[in-house]
Parts: C-alpha cells; structure tokens; sequence
C-alpha cells in the first residue's frame, strides 16, 4: 500500500502556478508527453486566457521516491480568487501541505500572503518554491530575503524552481515525500468525508470532490450529507486521474470523488460532511458554513422572446456553479429577467462571459449593487440589494453598508497614487508598514460597494501592474446613501438606477448621462438624459436632433433595397429597448458600467 | 378619366456619352451595341408570361436615351406599339440630355408619341456642372427647354441636384430660380447620394472631397420646396414637385402605389403585384439571354404581405397621397404613433388618410420605424 501526500499549490495570480502543476503531471507519467496540453487542470478556456483558476480541479499522482518508497501524491488544484476564499479554504482543510510559489521575479505579493495565512489556520506544511528562477529578472537573493521576513520562513527551505523549463520538479516531489506529514485520520472509525468541490457531469450528475476523513466508504453504501440531511446511495467511488478511476472503495487519507446520483451541484454544499447514513452518525467536521453572495446585478436578455432560453441556460449553468443565485426579476425597461448574486465581481464576469460564450446568451447587465441595510422609523431593518427596493428616503432611520478590510501590497513609489485612489473611494482607518524595505503593506477600510466597480483595474494601472489587492469583509457601517434614478426623454430607465453615497452621487450620475448620451442614437428629436436624486435633477447630458433623414430617389431597384434595409431595421429595433419614445441599445446598457472613472 | 391601376411600361437605355462622377445607374460608352440592344428590348419576353399590356405610362430612361442615333426612338417605339397595347391617353415619357436635345431629334420623338420630357440638367452653374462630370453648361440647357417648347411639347421637367461639396444656399436658389423662369411642368430635386461604388464614392474615401453636412442638407431641402410651393408648385414626392396635379409624374406614381410595371432592358426593374425581378446589369448578358430565347438572367422576389405592407408603408410617407389610415390600422399600436407623428408635426391628418408634411419628408426614413 502506497504512503499518501495529499497538498495544494497556492500563488499569487500569475507567479505559475497551473505550469508548475502541469510539470508534476507530467513528471508522474500520467500523461504522455505528446498529448500534453498545457495547464490541464485551468479545462475552461477563461481560466486559461485570465491565468486562473475558478473550479478546484484534483489529480492522483503516482510516485517512486529516490530511496524507493511508493507514494499516491494528491494535488489538489485551488482556485486563484478572493472571491472563491471558502472552496479555498475547504480545499485546504484536506490536506496536509501547501507549496506556497512564489515569483523569482516579483516577490511575495498581497495574495503570497494571505494564502500563507490561510495555510497556517488549516495547520498545514509550507514548502515555499520560488519560481521563474530563469527570467533574466529574476531576484532569488530578494526572494529568499521576503520568503524570511515578510512571511516569517526559513528560505533554506525554499526551493529553486523554473516550471517553464521543468528544473527542480525531481526536488519538489521530493520534499512534498519528507516534509507533508501523512494524512492522520481512523480507518477504523465511522466513515466522514469532507466535500471540497462538486462538478456536474451530465451522465452521471454530480460528482462529489472529497478527503475522506475517517473510516472507508465503499460502492453500493447509503450516504448522508449533513447539513443538507438528504441520503442518497453511492454507485461509483474512485480516484481523479487524467480521467476518473473506478476503485470500488476509498478510505480515511485519501482523496477522491463519489458519485451518488445527485443531480446537480445545488444538492450539495461545499464544506459539508458526509457520512454513512446510520444511527448515531458521528460528530460533523468543522468549518462549514453557507456562502453568501455579495454582488448582485439583474440580467435580461436583450431580445425580450430569448426570455426562456435565458431561463434554461441559467438552469444548466447552475447544475455547476451552486455558489450563483438567482430569481425572476422584471424591469419596466427592460422586461423579463433575473436578479443574480455572486460570490465577487470577478465570479460575475466569468458568469458574463461563460454565458455568452458557452450559452450563446446576449444579455443586459445592470450595475452590479452589494446588499445595503435600511433601517425604517417603524425599527425595521430591510436588505436591498437592488435599487428597485430602495425604500422611500423619508422612513429611513438609518442607512447601512458594507465594508471590507483591503490588505494593498506594492513597491513603495507607488504608494501616493494608491493611497489617492482609496480615499477617493471614502477609504478610511489606513495603517501601513513595511515588510521589506522598498515595499509597503497598505491597509484600509473602504465599502465594498466602492470596489466592485473597477477598482482592481485602477490599482493596476496605477502601479503598472505591481500592487495587488485582497479583501475581506469587515461589517455594516452608517452612509449617507441616496439613489441615483436616471431619466432618459423624462422616463425613469429603472434598470440604471444605482444605490450610491451621497458625495458620489453628482460625479456618477453625470458620468451615465454622458455614457448614454455618447451611445444612444439620434433621434426624431432633442432627447435629455438626466440624473436625479428623489425628484431633484442632479446631472443633465443632451442628444440633439437628427436633422434630416431621407434618401433622395425611390424607383425600380431602390425599392427592394430600401426594404430589405427596413426589415433588417426592423430586427435590430428588437436588440434596442425602447423607453418611451427612445430606442436605446444594447452598448448603451453595457457603457454605463465600464464608466467609473474620477 | 386615366386608370390609376393600369400597369407601366420601363425601358432602360443604358449607353452614356460619358458617366457622370456620381452616377450609380447601369450604363455603358460602347454605343456600338446599341443596334443588337435596342432588338433584344423589343423582343424580351416577361418572365411570369404574364399580359402586363395595356399599358397606361411609358417612360424611356437609362442611361441617356437621348443619346442614340436618330430613328432609333422612333423605330423602338413602332416595334413596342406593335408588341403591346399603348392607351392613347399614355404618358409616355423619354430621359434627354441638354447638348442632345436637336430640334430634329425632338421632332421625331414628338411623331412617335412621346408627350413629356424629362431633362437632366441638374445644375444651372457651370463650375458645379463640371464639378458633377456634366457635358453640357447652363446655356446649353436653356437652350434645350427653348427647343423642347418649340417642338411644341407641353410637358417638360427638370432634373436638378443640391447637397454635393460646396455646394451653397445662395447657388441653389440661384439655380432655382432659373428652373423657374423656364416654368417647367415638373421639377425634382435629388439630394446628392454618394455610392461608394461611384468615382465620386472613391473621392470622398479619400477624403478629396467633402460630403455636407445635416444641417446645409435640411436647408437646401426646405429652400427647394419653399421656392417652388411659392411658386405654386405641388411638392407631391420627397424629391418631385408638380407645377399643377396634371403634371404629376403618373409613371413614377406607379413604382410608388405597388401598380405593377414591366421593365425592360439590362438592370431594369419589375413588378407584378407580388412579384419582382430584375434583369441582368449588362448588355451581353443580357442580349445573349434574348436570343438564345431563355430571357435575359434575372434575379427577383415573390413579396409575402408583410413585405408588402413594409414597403407600402415607407412608399406612401414619402408622397403627398400619404397613407390611409385604414392601412395604418394594420401596425401595432398604430395610433399612439400616428398621434405623436401628428403632435410634433411630421404628420398631419387630412380625411381618412396620414400624410407626411414637409417636415415629415424631412424624415421619410425614419417614420416606418414608429409603425414596426
């Protein structure tokens, strides 16, 4: 019986993570080099092109150590996000050891960090493996330098690796042998698993990641997942190769999937302990909890007859993702639709693209908004993630938003500009220090609300690309928030509508208006686009008029032509949404939520 | 009394002395085809099998008709009255050329029945004359409409153009007027269009000329049918003014009420009622076609109602017969259209019928789309 590793690889985004997981796949044997395709576990084509990854992905690596020794070593793929910290962490919770990776060429950055202290609250091994050594600008002394002080370990440890070019794999196998201890666990107790991941395979349902924790589970036993309390019958148990391996049981230590006829994702929770389905179960295994979304935006599909093929396309999009809400929402503006809620901006994107991507949807998306609390003179507290809930400003007691603690790294010079563009985003409470001299370690306070837009794009930009950004939440705290109602020829467009502070509310409205004003097409007449806060006009933008629109002759040929033109006007007035008398597109919906600029 | 419904009758000459910089039409110089042509359009069969004759209205055009040798008109005409049934009240209308028009030419389309004239002037400005690639100057055009009265026919217009690089109010009227003082029967004004296809079209990429803007467009469009509606004259198409309702263009009226037409000749259109096709744009093609007896090669399209209705609906916005709200009634919440069309002027009701003002002419693309 092979010793078994189980352990995780955890980087910044983009100091190489997926190439160094490749290697060890490679290196293993399980894949022959011909049929090597790069980054094999980032599977979906915006995990490879945004160099993340969003799903956990396992695999079960065969090794022979250099004094013999037969081992099972279990990588367990994370995702790169913030916004999928809790299936990080429940990825973590089954292993023993990280390979903490870090960049010869940038250093420890904001995430470095915050993956080391997640690795220190699951108790796990650190092997810190500096990466990228090849690059001409790669630094291993500095690296060494920031491996020792800002994350407090002992860089003789560390071990020197390039992925691209394979060197040091041999050593990094190795060391994931002598220095991440086997997995503890009974094999003789109650059966428990912790589920980490769950993915849908449209043949056989879900398919559950787990570690098994204690005891074994074989095929053909009854489950029970607890926290959901629904029991099902197990038909298939096995290992993640390449592809999945039958093993007819699995037990405490190892990791590996359950295939239980669940239908989809949703009827599992991430997080969640399984166990055999009798009487008394054993204890459940700590740290779960439900995740909640955080951002919310509606979406409708912008020809309003693609209303059920959003519909359907949602369904299966969520038979994988449990962590995305949603429920029916209308607008006046623009029909039919869904209230959505996501993990982060960056889960909202990839939804985004995923959807029109992989589902063929052209959907309007509205501004995403984060979960504001209204507290009413009748002591109510309320929850309004959409605009459309605002209540009415005059039985508003107390207005409450979220905030998060933002953990900003980066090299010292560019600390003005970023400091500039927090306060700019009413941060509060900074505190800094420097890890390293020449860095500086940010912290602040700031709505979440104010981050979700492009804040991460700006900080790059402003640090040419060397910041980096964590977030956690913080709690509710008081704000002056009004909402921004826009009103486009004197009709309120409800879908632009935008719960904001009121200090923000001028600039902001005026940057819609003037959005609107650039991509709406001009009409019969002067259209005005306006902001307004309860019934007071707070920015104005102005269309004019199209002045003449005639063609000139209209004999044999131009008729057909002139016709086929109409008709194909005629279809792209569906993709447009007319509110009151205006038709405005598509793009015009998409602009106003690239706009945030100060 | 004439009936409306009466089909027309199109014949397309394609041969030009020279192309005009702007012109988008079918045309062709080699003027040594035009024997081998003008045989195949008298012989060309219609596609359907259809008997469009009688015929009410017969219009030669092109190209420059003008521009064939003389007999040629007078030899198509006879072989056409020989195939088909001309009324006698017929309109029968022939495109000339201001440095064609002869005294002779003019006789002999006045024996052949030719009873209006159409003549392409475009400009009564010399530079702008040459600007557009025109052969002859502005005396040579007043010239022709002396000869075209001499000849003793009635009814006479005027093709004029405005809108084209540096083109301004002031030249226009200029221009206006002088239309005027010839008191032509029928005026059109075409706003200038530039195809890419054009050597025009090719100038503007390259950015060797300009095209005006909106603004100077509108204007020059609401000068032309300010002047003429002071001058008496009826603004009845987006482009045509009549100097009374007996002069209305009755052919044109038919590519605009969905009366049936039949066109013969390279690149010419036709329509039988829910049917069109149009037949090759070149003349060896579309000779061989006729000869070898399988018709020229044609493209065309069966129209279903709805299409029908569409192109009905922008066709009546752009005449001063306007649309019956009867026909209305067949869009959409037709009315809060038509009410707000109404409220801001760009249509106003007269009767049972909708019709654009000249504001609303302004506009004549865009006022389908309320309806759709």
């Amino acid at each position: 019986m092979p010793d078994i590793r189980n352990f995780s690889i955890t980087a910044h985004i983009d100091h190489g993570k997926s190439t160094l997981a490749d290697r060890l796949i490679q290196y293993s044997g399980l894949v022959a080099d011909r049929d090597f395709q790069d980054q094999i576990l980032d599977n979906m084509d915006i995990e490879r092109e945004r160099g993340i990854t969003i799903k956990s992905q396992t695999v079960c690596l065969p090794y022979t150590s250099r004094s013999g020794g037969e081992f099972i070593l279990n990588l367990i793929d994370t995702p790169g996000h913030v916004d999928f910290s809790y299936e990080v962490s429940r990825a973590l919770a089954s292993c023993e050891g990280v390979l903490l990776l870090v960049d010869a060429s940038q250093g420890v950055e904001a995430q470095t960090l915050a993956n080391l202290y997640l690795a220190m609250e699951h108790d796990l091994a650190v092997i810190p493996v500096i990466n990228k050594i090849d690059l001409p600008s790669a630094d291993i002394d500095r690296t060494r330098e920031m491996i020792e002080v800002d994350l407090g370990l002992d860089s003789d440890g560390a071990i020197l690796c390039s992925a691209r070019e394979g060197t040091g794999i041999e050593e990094i196998l190795e060391a994931i042998t002598k220095r991440i201890p086997a997995p503890g666990g009974d094999a003789g107790k109650p059966f428990r698993a912790l589920i980490f991941d769950a993915q849908y395979d449209s043949f056989r349902g879900t398919i559950i990641s787990c570690r098994i924790v204690d005891g074994s589970v074989k095929d053909g036993d009854i489950i029970r997942l607890m926290s959901l309390g629904t029991t099902h019958k197990i038909e298939e148990v096995g290992v993640f190769k390449i592809s999945r391996e039958k093993r007819g049981s699995l037990s405490a230590g190892e990791v590996g999937y359950i295939i239980a006829g669940i239908k989809t994702v949703s009827d599992t929770r991430i997080g969640d302990t399984i166990v055999h389905d009798v009487d008394p179960m054993p204890p459940a295994l700590p740290g779960f909890k439900e995740v909640k979304p955080v951002v919310f935006s509606s979406i409708y599909p912008i020809d309003s007859d693609d209303n059920s093929a959003l519909a359907d396309s949602l369904e299966k999009y969520k038979l994988n993702d449990a962590s995305l809400i949603y429920q029916r929402d209308s607008s006046a503006a623009l029909g039919h639709g869904f209230r959505c809620g996501f993990l982060g901006l960056l889960h909202l994107e990839v939804f985004q693209e995923r959807l029109e991507r992989e589902f063929n949807q052209a959907i309007i998306m509205t501004s995403p908004s984060v979960e504001y609390k209204f507290i009413l003179s009748n002591g109510q507290e309320i929850e309004v993630d959409n605009p459309e809930y605002y209540p009415d400003p005059a039985i508003i007691e107390k207005s409450l938003e979220p905030y998060i603690r933002a953990t900003l790294l980066m090299p010292e010079k560019y600390m003005g500009s970023v400091m500039q563009i927090c306060l700019a985003r009413r941060g509060v409470n900074s505190h800094f220090h420097y890890p390293t001299s020449g860095r500086i370690e940010l912290f602040f306070e700031m709505p979440l609300a104010e981050v979700i837009f492009d804040f991460y794009d700006k900080l790059k930009t402003v640090t040419q690309g060397y910041g980096s950004f964590d977030y956690e939440l913080l709690d509710y705290r008081e704000g002056d928030l009004v909402k921004v109602d826009i009103l486009v020829n004197g009709e309120r467009v409800d879908a632009l509508s935008t719960i904001i502070h009121s200090d923000r509310a001028r600039t902001r409205a005026k940057q819609i208006c003037d959005r609107l004003a650039e991509e709406i097409p001009k009409h019969m007449f002067k259209i005005a686009v306006q902001g307004a806060v309860g019934g007071r006009i707070i920015a104005r933008s102005t269309i004019s008029a199209m002045r003449k629109d005639v063609t000139a002759k209209c004999y044999g040929g131009d008729i057909t032509r002139k016709r086929k033109l109409l008709e194909k006007q005629a279809k792209g007035k569906k993709r447009m949404k007319s509110i009151g008398k205006v038709m405005i597109p598509q793009n015009a919906f998409v602009s106003v939520l690239k706009t945030n600029d100060e | 009394m004439m009936n409306d419904d009466r089909p027309g009758l199109y014949l397309h000459i394609p041969f030009c002395v020279t192309r005009c910089l702007y012109c988008d039409f079918f045309s062709d110089t080699r003027f040594g085809l035009a024997g081998r042509l003008l045989d195949c359009l008298a012989r060309e069969e219609t596609p359907t099998g259809r008997e469009f004759s009688p015929f009410d209205t017969l219009y030669i055009g092109g190209g420059t008709p003008s521009s064939l040798g003389s007999g040629s008109i007078a030899e198509l005409m006879e072989r056409l009255r020989g195939r088909f049934e001309i009324t006698p009240d017929a309109e029968v209308t022939i495109e000339v050329n201001p440095d064609d028009v002869s005294p002779e030419k003019l006789g002999e389309y006045v024996k052949s029945g030719i009873n209006r004239v159409s003549v392409g002037i475009q400009s009564f400005n010399d530079g702008h004359l040459r600007f557009l690639g025109r052969r002859h100057d502005a005396a040579t055009a007043i010239k022709a409409v002396g000869a075209i009265r001499e000849a003793g026919l009635v009814n006479a217009g005027i093709d004029l153009i405005f809108g084209f690089a540096g083109h301004t109010p002031e030249s226009w009227r200029s221009t206006l007027e002088t239309a005027l003082s010839l008191s032509p029967e029928h005026v059109s004004c075409y706003q200038m269009t530039i195809e890419g296809s054009t050597p025009m079209g090719k100038m503007l990429a390259d950015g060797r000329i300009d095209e005006p803007g909106e603004e100077l467009q509108r204007e020059l469009f609401l000068l032309a049918s300010g002047v003429l509606r002071d001058r008496g004259y009826i603004h009845y198409e987006v482009s045509n003014y009549a100097r009374d309702e007996g002069f209305v263009s009755r052919h044109n009226g038919k590519y605009w009420n969905h009366v049936p037409y039949l066109g013969l000749g390279p690149s010419a259109h036709s329509f039988s009622g829910a049917q069109r096709w149009w037949n090759v744009s070149s003349i060896e093609a579309y000779c061989r076609g006729v000869e070898e007896g399988a018709g020229p090669p044609r493209e065309g399209e069966r129209l279903t109602r709805r299409q029908l209705d569409l192109e009905r609906l922008y066709l009546g916005f752009r005449t001063g017969k306007g649309l019956p709200l009867e026909f209305l009634g067949r869009f959409p919440s037709w009315e809060k259209s038509l009410e707000r069309l109404v409220r801001e002027s760009f249509i106003s009701v007269e009767g049972d019928s909708a019709v654009p003002t000249v504001k609303g002419y302004l506009f004549a693309d865009s006022l389908p789309s309320f309806f759709l």
